[in-house]
């Protein structure tokens, strides 16, 4: 107990590894058996997260269940590990999306294991990044999450997935190049990359590097972490990625890039961007917000111009993450006003939210093009009679993404609303546009594929949702509807966070 | 239990009774009518006792029952939800509990229960009937029982939630909460049928539409939020500091105040709940869904929470005005929207022949005539009609279910093929069905303001006399227009169903419905007369002050100050009385002689009653002004043009170009410089290797001769060189 109590992050992060290494062991012919395997250990880091969830001091300033071993000595990189209020939610919804979606593979019948052990060498990845305090390991684990989802699209993927998994991986690199040489210009100038002591000398720095004024320096790196933490939200215009890389990635992979990996993108504006560079934040705000309100209306534009559901529920991603940007910008704008705090509390709860509602859209979405081999909305119709069940299910998530109150995604878009109305007024004004059209993208969803006469073709060849589908569902409607019901059991958590960091 | 804690539990048993239905019942008909009946009827009876316990407590208007709970963390404080029951709420809580009660025991009877299962029957489409054999050998076709039973009693007990929740709630977030939930149910309700095209149609524009106001109220509770730190409503509408700030601060929107500027956008909200023009468009579609749903959703609750919102927020829509005063800019956007909506529906409905139509643009009509009652800020006599109506719409409503439910018997029984709810198929209808034709004539009456004896009468008059009073004059005059044409169709309604002979078949074979269905006619049509007793205004003549008017001293309590003495004045009473009589003899003249299916308003009228019949174009105006653009822009513009144009021919274009470098690189300097060059040098050392290979013949003469040479010619060069130097 006492190991698990010093360790319980190590343990989170590289149980995935272990079981990746395990299945590496097994057989490739025991394919149920490599199915177990994986999805028992995804529990135990899912467990783990609940513990630490109970065990967490959200009253508490700073970053805990912190760990730190000696790692790159000469470059001052420590293997430093730690978590607070904003990357706790972020953990769970890491840990608790994974078993949902191998639960979701466990239709793949392709190449198991491989899938297995890349989508768990996946969680290791996610985690890290979420849990890393040093600059280095956070770049470290940014780009190993990207490989196995290069591979997950590549080879498990649809028609058109070589287009699509090049576009993502190219696309993010091009991204973390930014990343990767702002990384070093902070450790450079600040003699270490650990983000704690990073944060603590960071603003008072001054003198130049290579001759550039320190205020150059930090321009540079700010723009740099900008853009890749942008290209990964994705937020408009640097998008176009998204949508081909869902259309085909397979549907577990898809939960997972739509409910954790652009949370990491957000994830690096709130633990990096605000905390370094509040000033050129502060100035650049009113672009982010516009890039935000843009993401918010073209994203749900787009999303209601789609014929292919998979392609709508990509969009409505973009659309959503739109505010989570335009929290983060009034974050930025506002820091330390009760506006900020609203703000930002609704952009990690939407975060979290959008975790929940894509992961369950994405597969909603693959059990119907499971056994319709299509995903055009003009071809279905009518399922609400044959699939009553699905049809059910498929209107309550719907609804979560919609934003209805009562259930959890209200809660995070009141929140942002409320707190960028006195500070972007017209902003927030425009973005309601894009809540207009979202409600008109779901709701044609809903009608072309449950409403409407039977279409006769799909008679007697879709069958209900099945339990194992429910199952991977049930979780997701749970977390749903508490956190629209009482916000408060996680809300409380973040609401600390962002009070004591911004 | 504390009464406190009563109002918390009012909400809870509908919704129970969802999730039962839902995830148990739902196999079982009877055992889920039976479970959200319960349910109904729990919240019904803690809506009574609340209500008694209201009424009976004195000062409720300062000190309401409220009781409250930190909801979401916010910063430092926390916002808080909570329940509360003052005058106003107290009397919605009282229409609202019986309506809601009454139209799910109406429900049982109108889906069938107890009939037979279809043969043709599916499930997203409205029974078709069933054929039964007798005991003589006979085969008579006979309504069927619906498909999907168990989920509409499962919807409609959402729907009960939501709207409790609304009453109940002490703050606008809880409001928008249930308000939004109701929308849900109102999507699901009407496109209960949802393999009609129509339905499935009707009901995303009812969402879409509603939503349209939803997003301006959404920005409207954030401003209010952020201005004033608080939702609740005692801690804003009971604030005359705040308001009298808020009312003095200029928004900057439109030169309006802030509470203008917050008080329009909430009132959006309540133009797209309770079909005000201009988005009125969905509620005539809506009337897609069952009567039930129609009856209760879009006539006696939800487009009413509209109406709720809007009296809720009266005293920041008229911060800064006084009783007499100039209307504030906002009053006179209320009362505009208002008073033209009453006009503008009721002429709609004069040509429309589907009974269920009629009702619901006379319901916008009426929602129009509560709105303007707010604009003109005749607060409780909005309040009073919005009680009124409510009970005489619901039986209207209820009422025309039941004659399209005993038409559609006798069009199953005759097998003719006409629309049971065409009125010009109908006709001499009180014969066959006199409880449905009795409770239709009350709830008639009522509508039209029928003199003394209908609630619809008094809460009417109130109105009129209020524009009167208050010197709104416009107002006035279009409301008696709209109170003559209101009382004219729904004359040429009564008539058109009931009177006359049949002209059809199925008119003749129509047949009284089951008591499920006419019990609740009954017990709404006591309420069409008996609600407007409580609002007798003390000055009127002979009858005044038998009965104390409870009602303006109960809510009118809510403003805090006495409204302006109601003195007596005879020209708004007379004009009320004229034009109620004057519309219904004008209906009854010009309609009681139709012989055949054709209406006789269409030769007098010409091409108005062309543009009336089709609504004046509005949805055609839309569709084309707002749905097709925003589809192109959505389809071409952002998809095609904006993402795969532009910002895919851009990255494409980098990927191009970096390609073409690299193949620029390659030809350039890999192949010529690097490849070649290498080539170059290993096929140099190839050739000298291979040219002077045959030097390596192994013979020694040979290799002697090549060395003497060899040794000679250097020698030769060195003297060259040395004779040189």
């Amino acid at each position: 107990m006492d190991f698990i109590g010093k360790h319980i992050l190590t343990l989170i992060l590289f149980l995935p590894t272990v079981a990746a290494v395990v299945i590496f062991c097994l057989p490739k012919k025991r394919e149920l058996l490599i199915k177990w395997v994986a999805l028992l250990f995804s529990l135990f880091p899912l467990v783990l997260t609940i513990i630490l969830w109970f065990w967490f001091q959200s009253d508490q300033a700073g970053f805990q269940f912190q760990e730190q071993a000696i790692w790159f000595p000469s470059i001052a990189s420590t293997y430093h590990l730690g978590i607070d209020g904003i990357s706790l939610p972020m953990v769970l919804l890491t840990t608790l999306l994974t078993p949902l979606a191998l639960l979701a593979s466990f239709s793949i019948k392709d190449r198991i294991k491989p899938y297995m052990i890349l989508f768990l060498l996946l969680e290791t990845g996610m985690l890290g990044v979420f849990i890393a305090l040093d600059l280095l390991l956070f770049f470290v684990f940014w780009e190993i999450g990207l490989v196995p989802m290069y591979f997950l699209i590549n080879q498990w993927g649809g028609d058109k997935r070589n287009y699509a998994s090049l576009k993502f991986i190219l696309y993010t690199m091009a991204g973390s190049l930014g990343l990767l040489l702002s990384i070093q210009l902070i450790g450079v100038v600040a003699g270490t990359f650990d983000l704690p002591q990073v944060m603590k000398v960071w603003n008072g720095l001054s003198g130049t590097l290579l001759g550039l004024p320190i205020g150059t320096v930090k321009a540079v790196a700010f723009w740099a972490f900008v853009v890749a933490f942008a290209i990964k939200v994705p937020v408009w215009p640097f998008h176009t990625w998204l949508p081909d890389a869902h259309t085909e990635a397979p549907t577990p992979g898809s939960m997972i890039l739509a409910g954790v990996l652009l949370k990491l993108g957000a994830y690096g504006f709130l633990r990096l961007v605000l905390p370094l560079f509040p000033a050129e934040a502060k100035r650049f705000a009113g672009g982010l917000v516009f890039l935000a309100v843009m993401a918010i209306i073209f994203g749900a534009f787009a999303a209601f111009g789609q014929r292919d559901f998979k392609k709508l529920v990509a969009y409505s991603s973009i659309n959503h993450m739109g505010f989570v940007v335009l929290g983060i910008a009034v974050g930025a704008a506002a820091a330390g006003t009760e506006n900020a705090h609203l703000a930002l509390n609704g952009a990690v709860l939407q975060m979290f939210n959008h975790g929940l509602s894509a992961a369950g859209m994405f597969f909603l979405v693959g059990v119907i093009y499971e056994r319709a081999h299509t995903r055009n909305l003009d071809d279905f119709g009518g399922l609400f009679t044959l699939m009553p069940v699905f049809g059910g299910l498929l209107t309550f998530i719907s609804m979560a993404s919609l934003g209805l109150p009562g259930l959890n995604g209200f809660v995070s878009e009141f929140l942002v609303v409320r707190g960028s109305w006195p500070v972007f007024t017209i902003a927030t004004a425009l973005s309601m546009i894009g809540l207009l059209f979202t409600g008109a993208y779901i709701l044609i969803a809903l009608r072309k594929v449950l409403h409407g006469p039977v279409n006769n073709h799909w008679v007697g060849h879709l069958s209900e949702i099945n339990m194992r589908e429910i199952l991977v569902l049930a979780p997701l409607m749970v977390l749903i509807l508490a956190i629209g019901i009482w916000p408060a059991w996680i809300l409380d958590l973040i609401n600390k966070a962002v009070i004591m960091l911004y | 239990m504390t009464a406190e804690t009563l109002i918390w539990l009012i909400p809870l048993p509908p919704l129970l009774a969802f999730g039962l239905i839902v995830l148990f019942t739902n196999r079982s008909k009877a055992v889920s009518h039976t479970i959200a009946i319960a349910g109904a009827a729990i919240s019904w009876l803690l809506s009574m006792i609340i209500f008694v316990i209201a009424v009976g407590k004195q000062d409720l208007a300062e000190e309401p029952l409220v009781s409250a709970i930190n909801w979401l963390p916010t910063g430092e404080t926390f916002m808080r939800m909570g329940v509360q029951i003052d005058n106003l709420s107290a009397v919605v809580l009282f229409f609202v509990a019986w309506t809601i009660l009454m139209i799910i025991i109406y429900s049982v009877g109108y889906q069938n229960f107890g009939q037979p299962k279809g043969e043709r029957d599916v499930a997203g489409l409205p029974p078709r009937g069933a054929a039964i054999i007798d005991s003589h050998g006979h085969v008579h076709n006979v309504p069927s029982v619906e498909p999907m039973y168990s989920r509409f009693f499962a919807f409609l007990s959402l729907f009960a939630f939501a709207m409790y929740l609304m009453v109940v709630s002490d703050n606008l977030l809880l409001l928008y909460v249930g308000w939004e939930i109701m929308g849900l149910c109102s999507y699901l309700l009407i496109g209960f049928w949802y393999g009609k095209d129509s339905a499935k149609k009707a009901a995303m524009k009812a969402f879409m539409t509603t939503r349209i106001g939803d997003v301006f109220m959404l920005l409207g509770i954030a401003f209010l939020y952020s201005t004033t730190g608080t939702l609740n409503y005692r801690e804003i509408f009971g604030n005359h500091e705040l308001l009298q700030h808020l009312a003095g601060t200029p928004s900057g929107i439109l030169g309006l105040s802030t509470a203008g500027a917050i008080g329009l956008l909430l009132f959006i909200g309540t133009i797209g709940k309770s079909a005000l023009f201009p988005l009125h468009v969905w509620l005539p579609d809506a009337m897609e869904g069952p009567t039930p749903v129609s009856a209760m959703i879009h006539a006696a609750t939800m487009v009413s929470a509209g109406v709720y919102l809007s009296i809720r927020i009266f005293p920041l829509l008229s911060a800064g005005w006084e009783t007499g005063a100039v209307l504030t800019p906002v009053m006179i956007v209320v009362g505009a929207v208002g008073g033209f909506t009453a006009l503008f529906a009721a002429t709609i409905a004069v040509a429309q022949n589907d009974i269920k139509r009629v009702l619901a643009y006379s319901t916008i009509s009426q929602l129009g005539y509560m709105i303007a009652a707010v604009g003109i800020g005749a607060y409780t006599a909005a309040i009073f009609h919005l009680v009124t109506h409510a009970f005489f719409k619901a039986l209207l409503f209820l009422g025309s279910g039941s004659v399209i439910h005993g038409m559609e018997h006798g069009v199953l029984h005759t097998g003719e093929h006409v629309d049971a709810q065409d009125m010009l198929n109908m006709g001499g209808l009180r014969r066959k069905m006199p409880v449905t034709f009795w409770t239709f004539l009350i709830g008639g009456f009522a509508l039209s303001g029928f003199p003394l004896v209908t609630a619809g009468f008094w809460s009417k008059d109130e109105i009129l006399s209020g524009a009167f009073r208050g010197g709104q004059t416009l107002v006035f005059v279009v409301l008696a227009v709209a109170a003559l044409l209101t009382a004219f169709y729904t004359m040429r309604q009564i008539t058109l169903t009931f009177f006359g002979q049949p002209r059809t078949e199925a008119a003749r074979h129509a047949q009284e419905t089951s008591w499920t269905m006419t019990l609740p006619l009954v017990v709404l049509a006591v309420f069409a007369v008996g609600a407007g007793w409580s609002g007798i205004p003390e000055h009127f003549p002979v009858i005044g002050g038998i009965l104390p008017n409870w009602f303006e001293s109960f809510t009118g309590a809510m403003l805090g100050h006495e409204e302006q003495a109601a003195g007596f004045n005879a020209i708004p009473l007379v004009v009320s009385v004229l034009v109620s009589l004057g519309g219904l003899g004008l209906g009854w003249m010009v309609y009681r002689k139709v012989k055949v299916a054709q209406d006789p308003l269409r030769k007098a009228l010409g091409g108005l009653h062309t543009l009336l019949r089709n609504k004046y174009y509005f949805d055609e105006i839309y569709q084309q002004c707002f749905i097709n653009p925003a589809t192109w822009f959505s389809e071409v513009f952002t998809s095609i043009w904006m993402d795969k144009v532009v910002i895919d021919g851009i990255l494409h274009s980098i990927g191009r170009a970096f390609l073409w470098l690299g193949r620029l690189v390659r030809s350039g300097f890999d192949v010529p410089v690097v490849n070649r060059g290498g080539d170059a040098i290993a096929g140099g050392v190839k050739y000298t290797g291979a040219a002077i290979s045959p030097m390596q013949s192994g013979r020694v003469q040979q290799y002697m001769v090549v060395t003497i040479t060899v040794v000679m010619v250097f020698t030769a060069i060195l003297f060259a060189f040395l004779k040189l130097v």
